[in-house]
This record gives C-alpha cells, sequence and structure tokens, in this order.
C-alpha cells in the first residue's frame, strides 16, 4: 500500500482561494434500493451516517455519505478501509439487488478554502452557489467546465470537490486559473 | 470645428488630463472622457472611412449605436480591431488607429470607389462577380478579400485573461437608466433577488442629461438618492460596465461585463461574461435616435441631436460653432437649446413639421434661436467636415431657398426603441404610428417552458418617451417582474416626473420628401455599409420584396452596428418604394449578441491549459520522461511509439515489435473501458447487448464478444470476463467506455427497466498493464507473490485475482497481439509502481514498452479487427467474418432484425480479406479496389477498399485488410488498389491471419 500514490500527490495552489489535492480516499460507489432499510443499516455501519435525502451529504463517525442519484450513493471512507468495507456491504446486503464498488482510485479529490471559494466555483459549475441556496450539507453533481464533477460544502464553508482521477489535472489547472489573484467576483 | 468648451461635461474630471494617441499624434483628454468625445475636443473630426465607398466618416452618436468611428485599439498582444470610440473610457496612454483607409486617413485611393457610386449599387457584387466564371477565384476574390473588413487582424495571442461566471437571480433587469433604476427598486422592494446591469459607467441614462423634475427634485437628483437606495438593498445587485447580450429560452441571460478596459494597468480578467438564470427579466433597455435621410447626412460634422447635447453636457464638447439643427420632433429643440446655453451659435432650427413644435420650441425661441417650421435640408455642403446646408421645404423636391453656413448639423428622426432584448426569445412588437417606431406587444412576450412571459420591457424601450410616463411604466414593470417571480410587491405609486410637453412627431423618411435621384444617392440609411436610400429603391424595384432578401442584397444593417440606425429608416424606404405599410413589411430579426462581445470572453478560462481536458493514465508521466510520440484516442494521449534518441517513428514500432514478438514487451492499456455489470438478471442483459452468449460463461472465464447498435452495426468489441454468478466485467475499447456504459444505462433506464442490473463504469479505478511475449511469465513470476501464472495454474482466455509481488492484482489471460499475454489490472493509485516492477523485472529480457502503432501492426498480423478501422458504423459483423461471434441459439439481441434486412443479408457486400502486395510494398491508408469501367460522375468503378494498412516487421513486408466484393471466394486473386499518383500497387487476397495462423503462441 506504501506505492499507492494519489493523481497529484497532493499538489496545491495559492491564489485568492487555496487550492489542495487532498490525497486519497476511500470512495465507494453504492447502488441499489435506496428505500431499503437494509441498505440504509448497511450504509449506517460502514459511515455512522444516516441516509441523505436528494443532493444532500450526510456525516458520520467514520465516513460520509453523497447522495448522486435516485439509485445510487456514495460512501467516503479512509482509504485503507474502502476494501474492508465493500466486503461488509456485500455481506450485510446478500440476497438484495445491489452492487457496491470500490471506486477509490478512480477519483481526485480537492479542498478549496479561502473566503471567495463560491467564485472559484461558480466560474465553471452551472450551480447557485448563493448562501443561502447551497450550504453545508449540499451537494450537486455537475460540471466542472469541460468535465463531470461533484461538489459538497462543510461547515467551514470550505469546500470538497470530486473528479475522475484522468483529468485531475485538467481540474487543477482550471481551478488554478478560476483561484487568481485579482479574480474575485465579489457577489457571492 | 469641433472642441473642448472651458466649462461643463459633468463626467469629466477636469482635475486629471490623460493622454492619449490617435494614428501616432498625440492628443489630451480628460479623466471621464470616452475616446469619441477625447477626439472631438482635439478637433478630430474625420475618425474612418466607409466600408465600400472609403468615404470620409465622423462621430456621428454617442453610444452604443455608432457606425463609424471604430479604431483598431492598442497593438500586440492587447490589440483589439473595430473599437467603438463612443463606448471606449479614455485611459492615460491609450494608443488607437483609424481604420480602411490607404495609405492614410486623410488621402485615401479607395475613395475612387465613391466617384465610381453610380455603377456600384446595391447587388453590385452579386451582378458583377458571375462573370467570367473563373475570374472569381482568380481576379475578383483576391481584390475583394484585400478590402474586405474594417478593422486589422489581430496577429499576436490574446494577453488579457478572461471568465465565466453562473449566477442566479429572481429579477434581472438590464438597463441603469432611470426606468431600470426604478424597476429595480419596485421589485427589489418585494424582497426578490434582483440583478441591474448597466453597458455604461453611469447611472442614470438619457435622464441625466435631458433633465426634468421627479417629485420635484431635478432628476440627478432623485437618480443619486435612488441609488443611494439600491446600494442599500442586501437583495439587489448593481453591476455597471456589464451589457445584457442576450436573452435565451428558460430565463437565461447574458451579460458581458468589462472589468479592465477602461483600467488596462489593474490586475484581473479582462472581461467576465455572466450566465445568468433568471426566473423574470425586464429589458430596460431604453430607446436610440434615428439619423434623417437627406443628401450628405454622412459628412463629418453631421451627427445625431442627441449626441450634440451629450457631448456638450456630459464631456464640454462642441461638434462646432454653428451647429445647424434638423428635426421631426420636440426632442432636438433640447440640443439647441443645450448648445445655446452652452454659448454655441445655432443659426436656425429646421422642423420638417409644417406645424412646428410644442413647449419646447417656444423655449428656443425665446432664447433668440430661428426656428423654420416645414423645413428642410436639401444637401449638407462639404466634403471632409461640414462647412454649411442648403435649406428647402421639406413638402418640395430640394429647390434651394437659402444657404447657410455652419461647421456641424444636428438630426433627430425621431426614437425607436431598443427592442433587442425582447425580440431575441420571441417577443413579439407592433408598430406605434404616434411616435413611428415598432415597440415590444406586451401582449405577445417571450414565453417560457410553461408558457408564462419571462420578460417585461420598462420605460423608453416599451414606447413611453416622456419622463412621467417612463417612471409609471418602468415601475409596473418591475411590480409585474417581482410578482411573476412569486413575490409581493409593495403597494404604492411611481414617483411623479415632469418634463415639457411635447407636439406630435411627423414620420420623415426623406428630406425634403420628393428628394430626385441625385439626392437620394447621397443620402445615407446605413452608414458603416454605405447603403443609402437609392440602394434600397433599387432593390425593391428589382423585386426584392422581403426585407430579409433587402437587407442581404443590400447590406443594409449587416455591419458591426447591425443596423442599429439604419433598420427602421431603411424598411420605411422599402415600404414606401412597395406601396405597403411599414408593419407589413416587418423588421429584421434581432438575433444576440445586442454589441459586439470578444471572444475572449467567450472562451472563457477555456484556453492554454485549460483549453480542453487531457486524460491522463496513472503511468502518463512515465511516457512522458521517455519522451514518447503521442496520439490522441479520445481525450487521452496514447504513446504512439517510444522512439529512442534520434530514431525514427518507423524504426521505433519495428524496434518494439520484434522486441515484443522475440522476447518481451508493455503495453499501457489502463484506457480500455472496464464496466462491472451486476445482478439477477446481468446474463440476460449482456445476451442482449452482445452479438454472441454471454450468460453461459463460466466464473473465472474470458471471452471476446462483440456488440452492435440497434440497426445491426457493429459498434463495440472486448473480452468479458465473468467475476461470479451475478457479476460479469465488460471490457470496451478505450474510445467507447462512456459511450457504452451511457449506452448500457439507456437500455436498462429506459426500456429493460424493470431488469435487475446495476451497471458501474470502474474504468479509471484500475491501471492496466499488457505483459506481452514468449517471456512474459517469465517476467511476471519474477515478481512473486501467491498468483500460480502457470500454463495450468491460469489458463488461456480465463482470469485471476491474487498477489503479485506486493500488488493487488487481477490478471486476465487475454491476447490481442497473438503472443503469450498476460493483461494485468492494480489500483490505479499502484500503476506506476506496478510499471516500474515490471520494467525491473523484465531488465533481463530487454523488456521496454510499445505503443498503439505497435499494437496495431500486431493485431493485423493476427488478421484482428480493430473498432473505427475495419468498421465505420456502416459495417455489420458479417461483413468481417464474425459469424462465429454471432449467437444462433438467441432469440434475440441488439442489432438481430437488422442484420436479416435484405440489404444486411445481400450477397454483394463487400468482405473482409487479407492482403499481401506483390512487391512487398505497403498499401497507402484509403486506397480503393479498383473496378472496370467509370460511374455516372466519371469517377473509376471500384469493389473494395484497405481498412488497415501496415509495414509487418514480423513478416517483413506490406500487409493489409480490406473489405472485397466477393472477397473470401476470391483467394489467390490479384487486386489493383488505386495510388494518389495515378499509379495503381497489385496486391494478392490472402486470408487475414497472416501471422501464428493455429493460435499456438498465445496458448502456451
Amino acid at each position: 500500500m506504501s506505492k499507492a500514490v494519489s493523481a497529484l500527490n497532493g499538489a496545491s495552489y495559492d491564489g485568492f482561494v487555496r487550492v489542495s489535492e487532498t490525497g486519497l480516499r476511500g470512495m465507494i460507489t453504492l447502488r441499489g434500493d435506496l428505500g431499503s432499510k437494509k441498505l440504509a443499516a448497511a450504509v449506517k455501519a460502514a459511515t455512522g451516517a444516516a441516509m441523505p435525502k436528494q443532493r444532500k451529504i450526510t456525516k458520520g463517525a467514520k465516513g460520509l455519505v453523497a447522495w448522486m442519484s435516485p439509485d445510487e450513493l456514495l460512501l467516503v471512507v479512509a482509504y485503507a478501509d474502502a476494501g474492508e468495507v465493500v466486503a461488509a456491504l456485500d455481506a450485510a446486503l446478500s440476497g438484495e439487488h445491489a452492487l457496491a464498488v470500490n471506486v477509490s482510485d478512480a477519483r481526485a479529490v480537492f479542498r478549496l478554502e479561502g473566503a471567495g471559494v463560491r467564485d472559484v466555483l461558480a466560474k465553471t459549475c452551472p450551480v447557485d452557489l448563493a448562501k443561502d441556496a447551497f450550504g453545508a450539507g449540499d451537494l450537486r453533481r455537475t460540471r466542472l467546465a469541460q468535465v463531470p464533477a461533484a461538489f459538497w460544502a462543510n461547515e467551514d464553508d470550505s469546500f470538497e470537490l470530486v473528479c475522475f482521477r484522468s483529468v485531475a489535472q485538467y481540474a487543477f489547472d482550471v481551478l488554478k486559473v478560476s483561484a487568481q489573484p485579482s479574480g474575485e467576483v465579489n457577489f457571492l | 470645428m469641433s472642441t473642448r468648451l472651458s466649462t461643463g461635461g459633468r463626467n469629466l474630471n477636469r482635475a486629471k488630463q490623460i493622454s492619449f494617441s490617435f494614428n501616432g499624434k498625440q492628443l489630451k483628454g480628460y479623466e471621464g472622457d470616452t475616446l469619441a468625445s477625447a477626439l472631438l475636443a482635439n478637433d478630430q473630426m474625420m475618425v474612418g472611412r466607409s466600408f465600400k465607398y472609403h468615404r470620409p466618416r465622423g462621430i456621428l452618436a454617442s453610444g452604443v449605436e455608432e457606425p463609424n468611428a471604430l479604431v483598431n485599439l492598442e497593438s500586440g498582444p492587447q490589440f483589439e480591431p473595430n473599437m467603438v470610440t463612443t463606448t471606449v473610457e479614455l485611459y492615460d496612454g491609450l494608443s488607437c488607429q483609424s481604420q480602411n483607409h490607404w495609405p492614410s486617413l486623410e488621402f485615401d485611393v479607395g475613395a475612387i470607389n465613391s466617384f465610381m457610386g453610380r455603377f456600384y449599387t446595391a447587388g453590385f457584387y452579386y451582378k458583377t462577380f458571375m462573370f467570367p466564371r473563373f475570374a472569381w477565384k482568380h481576379v475578383f476574390e483576391p481584390i475583394v478579400r484585400q478590402s474586405a473588413g474594417l478593422g486589422k487582424v489581430p496577429k499576436d495571442r490574446d494577453g488579457d485573461r478572461y471568465e465565466h461566471f453562473y449566477a442566479f437571480f429572481d429579477v434581472v433587469i438590464v438597463g441603469g437608466g432611470i426606468a431600470g433604476l426604478q424597476a429595480a427598486a419596485a421589485a427589489g422592494a418585494s424582497g426578490a433577488k434582483v440583478l441591474l446591469m448597466e453597458q455604461g459607467a453611469h447611472w442614470g441614462g438619457r435622464s441625466m442629461v435631458d433633465g426634468g423634475h421627479v417629485d420635484g427634485k431635478p432628476v440627478a437628483e432623485h437618480v443619486a438618492a435612488l441609488l443611494d437606495a439600491l446600494d442599500a438593498m442586501e437583495n439587489v445587485t448593481l453591476r455597471n460596465r456589464m451589457m445584457g447580450a442576450g436573452v435565451y429560452d428558460h430565463g437565461y441571460v447574458l451579460g458581458y461585463e468589462k472589468l479592465t478596459d477602461h483600467a488596462p494597468e489593474a490586475d484581473g480578467p479582462k472581461h467576465r461574461l455572466w450566465r445568468i438564470r433568471a426566473k423574470q427579466i425586464v429589458t430596460a433597455t431604453g430607446a436610440l435616435e434615428r439619423p434623417l435621410s437627406f443628401s450628405g447626412n454622412d459628412i463629418p460634422g453631421v451627427m445625431l441631436a442627441s449626441a450634440a447635447r451629450d457631448y456638450v453636457e456630459r464631456y464640454g464638447v462642441s461638434a462646432g460653432d454653428r451647429t445647424v439643427v434638423v428635426t421631426n420632433n420636440d426632442d432636438a429643440y433640447r440640443t439647441a437649446i443645450s448648445l445655446k446655453n452652452a454659448g454655441l451659435e445655432v443659426p436656425v432650427i429646421l422642423d420638417a413639421r409644417a406645424t412646428g413644435g410644442g413647449a419646447l420650441a417656444e423655449e428656443a425661441k425665446a432664447l433668440g434661436i430661428r426656428v423654420e417650421n416645414g423645413k428642410a435640408i436639401a444637401k449638407v455642403k462639404g466634403g471632409k467636415r461640414v462647412t454649411g446646408v442648403a435649406i428647402c421645404a421639406q413638402a418640395g423636391e430640394g429647390a434651394v431657398l437659402e444657404e447657410i453656413k455652419c461647421d456641424a448639423v444636428a438630426m433627430s428622426g425621431g426614437w425607436s426603441p431598443v427592442v433587442h432584448l425582447w425580440s431575441h426569445c420571441g417577443g413579439k412588437l407592433i408598430w406605434d404610428e404616434d411616435q413611428a417606431h415598432f415597440r415590444p406587444d406586451t401582449t405577445r412576450a417571450p414565453t417560457s417552458h410553461d408558457g408564462q412571459a419571462f420578460v417585461t420591457v420598462a420605460g423608453s424601450a416599451s414606447g413611453p418617451l416622456g419622463l412621467g410616463d417612463v417612471l409609471i411604466d418602468a415601475d409596473a414593470a418591475g411590480k409585474s417582474a417581482a410578482t411573476a417571480a412569486g413575490f409581493k410587491p409593495k403597494k404604492g405609486d411611481a414617483p411623479e416626473g415632469v418634463t415639457p410637453e411635447q407636439a406630435a412627431l411627423e414620420p420623415v423618411w426623406l428630406m425634403p420628401q420628393g428628394a430626385g435621384p441625385k439626392l437620394r444617392m447621397k443620402a445615407w440609411l446605413d452608414f458603416q455599409n454605405d447603403v443609402k436610400v437609392s440602394d434600397v429603391r433599387l432593390a425593391a424595384q428589382e423585386g426584392y420584396e422581403s426585407v430579409e432578401h433587402t437587407k442581404r442584397y443590400t447590406t443594409l444593417g449587416m455591419a458591426t452596428d447591425q443596423g442599429k440606425l439604419s433598420n427602421i429608416n431603411g424598411l420605411a424606404t422599402l415600404a414606401g418604394q412597395l406601396n405597403a405599410s411599414i408593419p407589413e413589411v416587418g423588421t429584421t430579426t434581432f438575433r444576440p449578441p445586442y454589441t459586439p462581445i470578444s471572444f475572449g470572453a467567450i472562451a472563457g478560462e477555456a484556453r492554454d491549459e485549460a483549453f480542453q481536458p487531457l486524460r491522463r493514465t496513472p503511468i502518463h508521466d512515465y511516457h512522458e520522461d521517455q519522451k514518447a510520440f503521442f496520439e490522441p484516442v479520445g481525450h487521452w494521449r496514447r504513446p504512439y511509439c517510444f522512439p529512442q534518441g534520434d530514431e525514427s517513428h518507423a524504426d521505433a514500432v519495428k524496434r518494439e515489435i520484434n522486441q515484443t514478438r522475440n522476447s518481451v514487451g508493455l503495453l499501457d492499456a489502463s484506457t480500455l473501458g472496464k464496466i462491472i455489470v451486476k445482478g439477477p438478471d446481468a446474463g440476460k442483459f449482456l445476451d442482449m447487448m452482445y452479438t454472441n452468449m454471454m450468460s453461459n460463461l463460466k466464473v473465472g472465464k474470458c471471452r471476446y464478444g462483440l456488440m452492435c447498435n440497434e440497426n445491426g452495426f457493429l459498434s463495440d468489441d472486448g473480452v468479458v470476463a465473468r467475476i461470479d454468478e451475478e457479476t460479469y466485467l465488460c471490457h470496451t475499447t478505450t474510445g467507447g467506455a462512456e459511450r457504452i456504459h451511457g449506452w448500457m444505462e439507456d437500455w436498462l433506464q429506459c426500456e429493460w427497466w424493470d431488469w435487475k442490473v446495476y451497471t458501474a463504469n470502474v474504468t479509471e479505478q484500475f491501471a492496466q498493464i499488457a505483459v506481452v511475449g514468449p517471456n512474459a511469465r517469465k517476467v511476471i513470476q519474477k515478481l512473486g507473490g501467491d498468483m500460480d501464472v502457470s500454463k495450468e495454474g491460469l489458463a488461456f482466455m480465463s482470469w485471476k485475482d491474487g498477489k503479485l509481488g506486493d500488488f493487488d492484482a487481477r490478471a486476465y489471460r487475454i491476447s490481442f497481439s497473438g503472443e503469450l499475454s498476460y493483461e494485468i489490472a492494480v489500483p490505479a493509485s499502484q500503476g506506476r509502481a506496478f510499471w516500474d516492477a515490471l520494467m525491473e523485472a523484465g531488465e533481463e529480457f530487454g523488456i521496454m514498452p510499445y505503443g498503439t502503432e505497435g499494437l496495431h501492426v500486431m493485431r493485423a498480423e493476427k488478421g484482428f479487427i480493430m473498432i473505427g478501422d475495419e468498421t465505420d458504423g456502416t459495417i455489420i459483423p458479417q461483413d468481417l467474418n464474425l459469424n462465429w461471434a454471432i449467437s444462433k441459439k438467441k432469440e434475440d439481441f441488439l442489432g438481430k432484425r437488422a442484420q436479416l434486412r435484405s440489404h444486411m443479408a445481400d450477397p454483394n457486400r463487400w468482405k473482409l480479406v487479407g492482403l499481401e502486395t506483390l512487391d512487398g510494398s505497403v498499401i497507402p491508408d484509403g486506397s480503393y479496389v479498383i473496378a472496370a469501367g467509370e460511374n455516372a460522375n466519371g469517377q473509376r468503378n471500384t469493389q473494395g477498399r484497405v481498412t488497415s494498412t501496415y509495414y509487418s516487421p514480423t513478416l517483413d513486408r506490406g500487409i493489409a485488410m480490406g473489405l472485397l466484393h466477393n472477397g473470401p471466394d476470391r483467394m489467390g486473386e490479384v487486386v489493383e488498389f488505386n495510388k494518389v499518383d495515378g499509379t495503381t500497387v497489385k496486391a494478392k487476397v490472402v486470408d487475414p491471419v497472416f501471422y501464428d495462423k493455429d493460435g499456438e503462441k498465445q496458448n502456451v
């Protein structure tokens, strides 16, 4: 495991917002009946978090659970735990029609922090990022300029953004351009 | 001459003088000037030449409608052509050049066109360049190209930054004049989230110049108070230097914000394109003054009356010492009054109306200004600037009554509401007889998905021109937009605006009304594109009835100003000539953007590194370090080959293949698509997706499969591995991963929604490396770990999970090269380390990476097809002799029915064969097999074509695959392929498998 390297190896940039690649995260795509109690219990056991509502992300002691579509969740846990969580979900959901798959290595994660963080995202993501429209616990699957991405807001108004690993450099480049000094919009 | 007055100019900061240059001349202006006002202040009356006749052109307007005064601004990376001087804010050190003249602005060779004007009429290009036919390409086009275009094309990369910004509002108001401000106040009071944007630097619009009183206070005081109030409202955002460029479906608005145009030294982006979603849009875009059509109305010094007033009031600049005012309405009297009050001479006001004007006319007369009712300009005297006017009766044909010396003419033909944004998304117009203009038909507004109006119009843009009516209209518009957006506006009346009563306007489309051909030929409609009254009349005479056709025939309204001044005058002229009413003729289409926006703003962040996403595998850095030659595959860059030193690509490919065939090579196959398909119905689902049977694949085994679309054509191929009872992993082509995943989801979500199947695209979860060649097993075994990769332990076409060294690996015994081959998947984050471990382990075998070209050649040597080479969207598996991969047992699969159609089952379809040139050469890419005779177009008949063609290092000769009529039945026959040089190359039809026909090498 010591050889595991994230896409950008923790690169960071300080503009009017700080953009940094967070390193590897455990991520599990879970598809199934989101109304199932068995599934909710399995998710709770894996993360400690409750089932998220549409376009929300919930937080538990061991991880996060993001609503991705009417039959899909994304579980975010410690990188080292992802394999075990998949195994536990498979065991808990045996007999139920569901798919749990480890996608930890297919992703890159960025953290954005600083006063203008919403400005930076709103330059390339067609999302209403006004504070009253998007707060802590909100999540959006959208696009970042020309690539798919998802992001959510934390309690401290920092944001975390997930994209595919192969386009991590592009996503970082776009975020850097958006966060260049003197690029504040002073609107959101 | 035009000059700076000693006082006045509400926009100026006279304490700050700044310098700029025009055509290399150093000039002075003040902070707050526009480039146009500063040029006038320096008596630069003539600022450019017209497009066709190269006539001298002066500043005509004071805003976005300016057609003449365009310049090439700055140089190098900051260069921008066609910048409208009336909207360029002056800054220290500005440098610009005038456009469309050679060799100089003062002396221009192209002006000869003007004397040729009578031969250079409407449709000149269409009429002249038709014959002889060859002349267009060799004579006319090069000359037209040389003289076409106003500004120069930038030569350097753009040195500035641009960006987009997404924003969401309840109500967006376009236009920061008195109407926009009032609408914003009314909408803002309801609590709605409001954006008010103003294209210029200043708020208040024309009311700041035209004056009047609001609730007893001077209008400027009212505007200042209103701005303060709006500033204090949390829910209202004010943005100046931001133009509403376009209105689109579903409340989408483009805002074009100019951030540093006025301050180029400042850091930050130059332009920002706001991409806005609004529940409701209010267009408070005001009105534009129309010119009058009289002979010589294009001579520098002739100006819109409102512009002449603006230059005095806003910038303390006079267009001339003696200004004749000519009008068909009361508003122009304001100009005369304003000039007189500034101490300038107004020798006469020519009012085309026999009955004259109202209260403003009385005020002008009281100031001692001579007013002549029912009079007109017969012609303007002068060349590069106005020297005088000849006066005649408007009712007549232009007999000169008197000549008056002057150096400027201020004209007003009435006001047209700016209906562009209203019209962009389908808002309809009605003709207002009283005002002689088109205004929005508020009963037919642009509608959204729910059939409800989403655009409201406010103020002068909706027709009313008096301050009182404007305020009432704008207040109502703001309230109604807020209501429509779901808010409750506050009750209360609009503030009361008071301006002098005005007498009715009288439409004047030609001056004098009976002007003969000679005068009409010098009466301009479109100043930039040189379209005159005579041209539009000629077009009508030649049968052009549609306003859209006339526009294109005469080029009326086709210049960079898009007919902001010429539109109404032009179509009124057309209507007059057709003896039709103006609404019958109608307007041309209003399309966004309202005024040109920069390409930089449209591109936003998409330039340099961020121009386009480039997908990188976990091993990409290695390839870059090795200076691999890359080729694009989708958004990936894959190494084509790895040249060593100054080795040619062909030599590199040859070396890579020889090494792989003789020992061992590595391929980065991470880009191959990998899709998990799981569920009780997964087997049934895959039996539908693939032409062959997948449900009977045993756990632990792999099978090659073909996918067709519902029309039967081959769409993708790849190896499917069965992971467990309910789970399959489907490999797709590199370019097919996202497409096939979407295709699967489409069928699952839309057609077979009751089938229990989930899919997940795990392409990027894994780095996948092909270890290929007779020594592949030895290399892998050297890594250690618990995986048995022996012939028995991991048989051909099976897979296994386990440890290879420290790596969590899944190995597939599959081969696309015909050699002993393992494709090994490890988690992407360990991909580079695994690659390095393999390179180290393989060192004793001379291991080296090979690229996509080596991959292609080796698969062609084996006769394996490639999606995109052997297929092109019109090929069915049967064409490629892949019948063995089409299940006959299955009741159905996607494409089955289509493949039964007569054309698909036709024995005459071209089919796949192998091809060997007799001389050993390589058949050119794209070559056809020629047949006897010619087709109806005189082209050689064909009977087949090459699909893959390579030099095979293994066989040391050219090999190819191709599609040939009755191909498989013609083994041994020699056919001819055409070449670009006109000769042909002979090739023998052979079996497509050139290498190891029995497949012994891959199965060891």
